[in-house]
C-alpha cells in the first residue's frame, strides 16, 4: 500500500490542520430528559452520545456491590451505520469490551467512588459516527455527561491520540484516514490539571526517541480540550442558571 | 377526566405531541433521518450495499431493518436487553413494507437475476417516550426519502462475474420514492375510549393497543394488536377507522415537513443534536 505523505511539505495534514491543531469540538449537555446526565459531542465528524444513571442501587446481582465504593459500569457500543462499512453487531464484539474495559480504567481514576458505597453509576457511549479517536470522543463525551449529572469527579478526565508523521514530526487529534494509513497511534486520557495520566495506549513502532514528545503532544493535546469542555460546562450552567433566576449574573462566581 | 376527552399532559384524544424531523445528521450513510416526537428520539440510517437478489424475484432489490435499543435510553438495555423490543420493532416494520404497493423493490434492480441493491435500515433508538412504533415508521420514512443511491454507470462481464462500476460523482444519485411507504399508528385503549399516541405513563396503564400501517392512499398493509388485554370485535372495526383518518393526516403532515426540509436546499443548517 502507497503510503500517504500525513504532513506535507509546506506543513499541511491530509485534512488542511497543522500538526499541531485539533479538529473541531462541538459539544452540547443536557440532550436527553431520562438520564440523569447526557452531552453529545462533535471532534471533527466524529459524533458520540454519552448518558449517565446513577448513582443508583446495584443492578443484578447483589454480591457486586461494594462495602466502601460505587461500581463503576460501562457500555461502548457503536452504531452500525457509524462506520463505511456497516457493522452487523453494534456491540457485545471484543473491540467493543475492550473499550467499555478501558472507559472503566479512565473514569474510576477520577469519579470520588467513596462517595457512594454500595451503589451504581452507569456510563453508556454511543458512537453514531467514527471517523478516528472514537475512545478519545467517548471520553470527552462522558466527561460532560458525568458534569451533566451532578457526580463528583476530582477532576475532568480528556483524552487525545497522537501520531508521528514522517519519522518525526508529532501529529496531535488523528483521524481516521491518518490513522490506517500505518503511522503509529498513541491514545492517551488524562487528568490535565494535575498532569495524571489515566490511561495510555500505543499502537504500531516507533523509536523510543520518540515517546515522549509524541506523549507530551498528546498532554498539550489533553489541556487544549480540557480548556474547550470546561467553556462549555460554564456556558451551559450559565444558561441553566439564568434560566432557574439564579440571581444578578455578575453575583455568580464562575 | 378520560371520559371528557382529556388526558393528562392536556391533550384531547386524537392529538398528537410535538413532533420534529432533520434528515441527512450522519453523512457516512447514504440516508438519515432524526425524529424527536416530545421525549422520544429515534435516529434512522440507510446505508447501500450490492447484493444478489433472491432467486424466486430477480427483478427486485431487497431491505432489511435492523432495530437497536441503545442503553442510553434504560439501563435496562444494557448488553442484549432490547434484543426482544428490537425484533418486535423490526418484524413489524418488514410486515409493513412486505407488499408490493408500499414500497416498489424493482427500483433497486441493478442487473435482473444477478445484482440489486440491497438498504440496510438501521434504527437506533435513543430515548423511550412512548409511542415507540409510530416514531420509528416516521423516522424511517424520512430516511428513506433522504437516501441517494449511486447510479451505476457501466457493467462488465468478466468470466462470470459481473464487475459495476459506480458514478464517482458524490450528487449523481438516484433518490426512492417514498410516497407509498407507510406509516404506523399506534391506538392504545385506556378503560373504555382509545388515544392516539401514548405516553410511556399511558402505555403501562393500557389494556392493550392496535397497530396499524396505513399509506398515503389510505391502504392498511398490516395491522396487529401488542399488549395483554382483549378487544370486542366492533372496538377493532370502530379503531380501525378512526386509525385511517389519523394516518392520513400524519402522512400528509410528514411529507409537508420532508418537503420543506428540501426546499431549503443549501441553506439549510445542520443541527443535528446540537439544538
Amino acid at each position: 500500500m502507497a503510503r500517504m505523505d500525513l504532513i506535507s511539505f509546506k506543513g499541511l495534514r491530509l485534512d488542511g490542520r497543522r500538526a499541531n491543531e485539533l479538529r473541531q469540538i462541538r459539544c452540547k449537555m443536557g440532550v436527553f430528559s431520562q438520564p440523569d446526565g447526557s452531552a453529545y459531542l462533535e471532534q471533527g465528524n466524529t459524533k458520540v452520545l454519552a448518558a449517565v444513571y446513577g448513582p443508583h442501587e446495584i443492578r443484578g446481582s447483589r454480591s457486586k456491590a461494594l462495602h466502601d465504593k460505587a461500581l463503576v459500569n460501562c457500555q461502548y457500543s457503536m452504531a452500525t451505520f457509524s462506520t463505511g462499512e456497516r457493522k452487523r453487531r453494534p456491540r457485545g464484539d471484543r473491540k467493543s469490551q475492550e473499550m467499555s474495559m478501558h472507559l472503566r480504567q479512565a473514569f474510576q481514576a477520577a469519579i470520588r467512588v467513596e462517595v457512594y458505597p454500595r451503589s451504581q453509576i452507569d456510563i453508556f457511549v454511543e458512537v453514531l459516527q467514527a471517523d478516528g479517536g472514537n475512545y478519545c470522543a467517548c471520553v470527552n463525551a462522558a466527561t460532560l455527561a458525568l458534569v451533566d449529572a451532578g457526580i463528583p469527579m476530582t477532576e475532568y478526565v480528556v483524552a487525545c491520540t497522537a501520531s508521528l508523521a514522517n519519522g518525526d514530526v508529532p501529529l496531535v487529534d488523528v483521524s481516521n484516514l491518518e490513522e490506517n494509513s500505518g503511522g503509529p497511534n498513541l491514545t492517551v486520557a488524562a487528568l490535565p490539571l494535575s498532569g495524571q495520566v489515566a490511561l495510555m495506549e500505543m499502537s504500531q513502532r516507533f523509536h523510543l526517541d520518540h515517546l515522549p514528545k509524541v506523549v507530551e503532544c498528546a498532554l498539550q493535546g489533553c489541556r487544549d480540550i480540557h480548556q474547550i469542555l470546561d467553556q462549555a460546562v460554564r456556558r451551559h450552567t450559565e444558561m441553566s442558571g439564568s434560566a432557574l433566576g439564579w440571581g444578578n449574573r455578575a453575583q455568580v462566581d464562575l | 377526566m378520560y371520559n371528557r376527552g382529556f388526558r393528562c399532559d392536556g391533550r384531547m384524544r386524537l392529538d398528537y405531541r410535538p413532533m420534529e424531523v432533520e434528515t441527512d445528521v450522519v453523512s457516512h450513510a447514504s440516508g438519515s433521518a432524526r425524529l424527536r416526537l416530545a421525549n422520544t428520539d429515534i435516529l434512522v440510517g440507510v446505508k447501500t450495499e450490492i447484493d444478489t437478489p433472491y432467486p424466486e424475484r430477480p427483478r427486485e432489490g431487497k431491505i432489511e431493518f435492523f432495530v437497536d435499543c441503545s442503553a442510553n435510553a434504560t439501563p435496562a438495555f444494557e448488553g442484549r436487553g432490547g434484543e426482544e423490543l428490537g425484533t418486535e420493532i423490526s418484524n413489524s416494520l418488514a410486515t409493513a413494507y412486505q407488499s408490493s404497493q408500499t414500497f416498489d423493490l424493482t427500483a433497486l434492480c441493478i442487473l435482473p437475476g444477478q445484482q440489486c441493491w440491497k438498504l440496510y435500515i438501521d434504527i437506533l433508538i435513543l430515548e423511550c417516550g412512548g409511542n415507540l412504533f409510530d416514531a420509528v415508521s416516521l423516522a424511517v420514512k424520512a430516511a428513506l426519502h433522504n437516501t441517494r443511491v449511486p447510479k451505476v454507470k457501466g457493467a462488465c462481464l468478466d468470466g462470470g462475474t459481473v464487475d459495476l462500476q459506480l458514478s464517482d460523482d458524490p450528487y449523481d444519485c438516484c433518490r426512492l420514492d417514498v410516497s407509498d411507504a407507510p406509516c404506523l399508528v399506534t391506538l392504545c385503549k385506556i378503560g373504555d375510549h382509545c388515544v392516539v399516541d401514548p405516553t410511556a405513563e399511558e402505555e403501562t396503564c393500557s389494556s392493550g393497543s392496535v397497530v396499524i400501517a396505513i399509506t398515503e392512499k389510505s391502504l392498511v398493509t398490516s395491522v396487529f394488536k401488542t399488549g395483554v388485554g382483549s378487544f370486542h370485535p366492533q372496538t377493532l372495526i370502530d379503531i380501525l377507522k378512526v386509525g385511517q383518518t389519523i394516518g392520513l393526516s400524519v402522512n400528509k403532515a410528514l411529507r409537508a415537513a420532508l418537503l420543506e426540509e428540501e426546499q431549503q436546499g443549501r441553506k439549510k443548517e445542520c443541527f443535528g443534536f446540537l439544538k
